[in-house]
């Protein structure tokens, strides 16, 4: 890029500034934050895999996952960038920003998701580079291109994408899917809806604002807090049977007996509420169960994570 | 006229250039030790072709 971008009109209202993106503009395409869930769930597939792995390509099939993931990051900031201008949790994002333009966000997505694939291929194997290429599809095609403004289910279907990493690290330490595999990825799947619903329901004119058919909009809040409720049960049930299959334990099944149990409490305690309660409050419950939601994934993983750590020396699992 | 005086804008740029540099040496590194892990594996086998090359 040569200086005329000191002219460059890419920020609207502050054309007369100069500006010329940096590097932290860039990381921050990826989605740095959704990374990290992605980071570790994926860790603790690996990890809790049967087998051995060399320590080097199970460095390297996790940086590349990670890497997959910034990639759909980018590619959901490209083609979001209308509705992440009128949304104020998004507004400041590069895109919408004015930081980077939708072009370079969309050059620099496919770069990564080729560089991704192609190298997870060549670190672990065929199976789990072929999860990692349909995760980016799912995310970008499936639920960013199409159900995320068509849709009130979006959250349930597109919930699918996050939930990929724990398989993807499991098939790149054993090239396999397996049960265990699958109902780690159930567990991401299932816990997505209450989390972001949690989520709509205090930030609900967002949503409004950018025309997004979030549940709250299409069938009311009083129809979003039944299905949170509903969805919380089933995920407990799933949470807790996971504690049967070869990843779990009884240290697993302890902690998830405890999580669920504050979890299910708090989507009673939404389900209970009326919009008259919540706005008093300032959905103090709403906000509290959110934040509960991403202790909660990150808890249940990392107990999967004690159980595999502890197994060498015979403490952990059945 | 000089032009000496760096402008905030370059200051961005050098940041991005920067942490490219950096990414792309540790890229390199990243693959000459996952060619070394791979070609130390037990199951690592020269292709048939170049054997007989």
């Amino acid at each position: 890029m040569s200086d005329a971008s000191l002219n460059n009109p890419v920020l609207g209202n502050a054309a007369a500034e100069p500006y010329d993106s940096n590097f932290s503009d860039y990381f921050a395409l990826l989605k740095p934050r959704v990374m990290a869930l992605v980071v570790f769930t994926a860790l603790i597939g690996l990890i809790a895999a049967p087998g051995s792995i060399h320590p080097m390509i199970g460095f390297c099939a996790i940086l590349f996952i990670a890497v997959g993931g910034g990639a759909s990051g980018a590619l959901n900031m490209w083609w979001d960038a209308d509705i992440d201008a009128v949304m104020k949790r998004t507004r400041n994002r590069p895109v919408p920003s004015g930081r980077i333009t939708g072009q370079e966000a969309l050059g620099f997505g496919i770069t990564l998701t080729g560089f991704s694939v192609v190298m997870l291929a060549l670190a672990t194997n065929l199976v789990a580079a072929g999860l990692l290429a349909f995760t980016i599809f799912f995310y970008i095609v499936i639920y960013t291109m199409w159900l995320k403004r068509w849709t009130p289910q979006n959250i349930v279907i597109g919930g699918a994408a996050g939930a990929f990493p724990p398989m993807i690290g499991w098939a790149a330490a054993t090239g396999t899917i397996s049960i265990e595999s699958l109902m780690m990825f159930s567990l991401t799947f299932m816990w997505t809806p209450p989390h972001f619903w949690a989520l709509a329901l205090f930030t609900q004119q967002d949503y409004d604002n950018a025309e997004v058919p979030m549940l709250t909009v299409t069938h009311g809040r009083r129809s979003t807090r039944i299905h949170i409720l509903v969805y919380t049960l089933l995920l407990a049930a799933l949470a807790i049977a996971l504690a049967y299959t070869s990843v779990g334990g009884p240290i697993y099944l302890v902690g998830a007996l405890l999580l669920n149990a504050q979890f299910v409490r708090g989507a009673i305690g939404i389900w209970r509420r009326d919009e008259e309660a919540s706005q008093a409050d300032r959905f103090l419950t709403e906000r509290k169960f959110f934040k509960a939601s991403l202790l909660y994934l990150f808890a249940h993983f990392g107990l999967i994570g004690v159980e595999a750590l502890l197994a060498p020396f015979g403490l952990g699992g059945w | 006229m000089s032009l000496s005086r760096q402008h905030e804008m370059h200051n961005r740029r050098f940041s991005r250039n920067l942490g490219l540099g950096i990414v792309l040496a540790a890229f390199v590194a990243l693959v000459f030790g996952l060619t070394m892990v791979k070609v130390k594996t037990d199951d690592f086998t020269v292709p048939l072709s170049q054997e007989v090359n």
